[in-house]
């Protein structure tokens, strides 16, 4: 065999290899899914025979049980899954199109954008359903081109963006607590999802928005993976390798707000998904390519398993953004902490 | 399609105007090498050229179209470019980045195949980084990290290849590990390449081409023993010099002269080899 036969075997069984395990990775990961969607569907006040709830599930007809699973339990985790998708691809487009793990929406405000003009919407307007979602993406939009209008100044720099979003993220934050403290008492209880978020309560009807925003945003971001990989070789390689840098990054920047935004109008800013989803995933599938559909996986389980310990593990019952903000705020002082030594080094 | 040539561009950031109608044809088949001062327009001159920056007046054109009528993809599948100081993404290996040159190839839908490998591989082994095909760019030295950019370059299988310096932070023996690598590739696939140089020794040397710059417009162009005179280093780069043939190549090779340092009686006459 000649030198060049064996260089192309030796490439494609790399990139054979690739694939192999990152298929692994993602199958484990669903299976994580199966295993804490199940866990939902069984745990409650009363546990649920896991025979009963597959005959539930099965369209079996059980007095009170059908209710309990289909009604409460099962929403929940759909809900969950999809709301952490969201956050998580959304999350992991910000990070790899700004290079930079502190980038994420939930950080630079526009998370707290679109929870602030749903919470406006609601309380002060009185609004429901597909208007709040609405709303909420229009907010985060707004946000998103406003951070980016004030770090302007001959170019965007990284850095710059997310100090200017954090303070704008603290800006809305307070807007939130405002409009809430004049919100009527009764809404309190609902309010708390719009601090941290939560899927309490959760309704099939929710999840319908939520699910075709996955499908149209998520969609058009997996089919621009090429594109977004090519980005992170910077604008000037990405350029010559034939990425139409402007429209690409325009199409990934408003699918990725499109997401976080309906995800947040329906189950509120859950802390940190969003900016906890990218780095764990590229831990777990490896660093290499950037890792979309990992982080969508990782935000799901986040969401799925932070509401599961929120709700039956710790003493008390705490809505999941509570749990995935006591996660996320330890990573983020440790982010900074490192991103000011390195800075101090070079 | 080879015939890449600039006609009469202004181009600049801003207000500020870097390039002042410049015209310059680029030889098919050719090594060019952009020379100049800091500040001359180099940069900005190949930026333009691959299609980077958008000149205010006058225009780039490929084979009779003007670059900016060329589908983003469709040029990048003709012209390909490597800037000044590429920064690959912390954990990307060899063969991730040298894939990416296959990139313009694929359409949204079109799945890696077979020409793509066969693509891959044959950059991997002209720049000779195939045994590092499964390592980690960053853990690479950096004559090594030059070639597998390279190598991503010539993935993309292009007529025309545009560098931004190649040679800069490189020590001396990869700078012309690097500058060989060129001849090769022009010599055995016919790749046009233009490549802005510091080192004018260097350029003079390796380009068929120079082309000489003073503050935007051309100044000089053409053979390199044409262009490389004491007088020409005057003017652009305002210092005084010797020139004379490199007794190893052939070509023309200068040596600058400063204030200090030099031997009262530097013989006058050009060649003393």
């Amino acid at each position: 065999m000649d030198e060049h036969a064996k260089t192309v075997t030796w490439i494609a069984t790399l990139r054979r290899a690739r694939h192999q395990t990152r298929l692994r990775l993602g199958l484990v990961m669903v299976g994580l899914l199966l295993i804490g969607t199940g866990l939902t569907l069984i745990t409650g006040p009363t546990m649920t025979a896991p025979m009963d709830v597959l005959r539930v599930l099965t369209g079996h007809d059980l007095p009170g049980t059908s209710f309990v699973v289909l009604e409460l339990r099962l929403p929940r985790a759909i809900l969950s899954i999809l709301t952490g998708m969201s956050f998580g691809l959304g999350g992991v487009i910000f990070q790899t199109l700004l290079k930079n793990p502190l980038a994420s929406p939930d950080i630079i405000g526009i998370s707290a954008g679109a929870s602030a003009a749903a919470v406006f919407a609601i309380v002060m307007l009185g609004w429901s359903g597909a208007a709040v979602s609405v709303t909420a993406v229009i907010a985060g939009l707004a946000v998103a081109l406003l951070i980016y209008l004030l770090a302007w100044r001959d170019g965007v720099s990284g850095a710059r963006l997310i100090l200017i979003g954090i303070g704008i993220s603290a800006m809305l934050d307070s807007m939130i607590a405002y409009v809430l403290s004049r919100a009527p008492a009764w809404t309190l209880q609902d309010a708390m999802r719009w601090l941290t978020g939560s899927v309490n309560g959760a309704t099939l009807d929710q999840a319908v928005p939520v699910l075709l925003s996955l499908l149209v945003f998520g969609g058009i971001l997996l089919a621009r993976r090429g594109n977004i990989e090519a980005m992170r070789l910077g604008d000037d390689t990405a350029a010559a390798l034939g990425v139409p840098l402007m429209r690409e990054k325009v199409v990934a920047v408003m699918s990725a707000v499109g997401l976080i935004a309906v995800a947040t109008a329906v189950a509120g800013p859950i802390a940190f998904v969003a900016f906890l989803s990218g780095p764990m995933a590229k831990r777990i599938a490896g660093p290499g390519r950037s890792p979309l559909i990992a982080a969508a996986l990782v935000g799901a389980l986040l969401v799925l398993l932070g509401d599961y310990a929120g709700q039956h593990l710790l003493i008390g019952r705490y809505p999941v953004g509570i749990v995935t903000g006591a996660l996320g705020a330890p990573y983020l002082i440790f982010l900074i902490i490192r991103s000011n030594r390195n800075e101090r080094e070079t | 399609m080879t015939h890449l040539t600039a006609k009469a561009i202004r181009a600049g950031y801003g207000p500020r105007l870097i390039l002042d109608d410049l015209d310059l044809a680029v030889p098919p088949g050719a090594i060019t090498a952009i020379v100049g001062a800091n500040a001359c327009g180099k940069s900005t001159l190949l930026r333009c050229l691959a299609r980077l920056l958008r000149p205010a007046t006058g225009q780039v054109v490929l084979d009779g179209r003007s670059v900016q009528d060329i589908p983003t993809r469709e040029l990048a599948r003709n012209l390909g470019l490597l800037p000044q100081a590429p920064t690959a993404p912390d954990g990307i290996t060899v063969a991730d980045l040298v894939s990416h040159g296959r990139h313009p190839h694929q359409g949204m839908l079109s799945r890696w195949n077979k020409a793509d490998d066969l693509a891959v591989a044959a950059a991997l082994d002209v720049t000779q980084t195939a045994d590092l095909a499964a390592r980690d760019v960053d853990a690479l030295s950096g004559g090594q990290r030059q070639r597998v950019w390279i190598a991503m370059a010539l993935a993309q299988e292009t007529d025309i290849l545009l560098l931004d310096e190649p040679t800069t932070f490189l020590d001396i023996a990869h700078q012309v590990e690097v500058l060989d690598l060129l001849v090769d590739l022009n010599r055995r696939r016919g790749t046009t390449i233009v490549m802005v140089l510091h080192d004018l020794n260097l350029a003079a040397r390796y380009a068929d081409h120079l082309v000489a710059l003073l503050r935007g417009k051309v100044h000089a162009v053409g053979a390199p023993d044409k262009v490389l005179t004491e007088t020409m280093v005057a003017q652009v780069f305002g210092v005084r010099c010797r020139v004379m043939t490199d007794p190893t190549s052939g070509k023309p090779m200068m040596l600058p002269l400063g204030r200090h340092r030099l031997t009262p009686q530097i013989p006058l006459q050009e060649k003393t080899s």
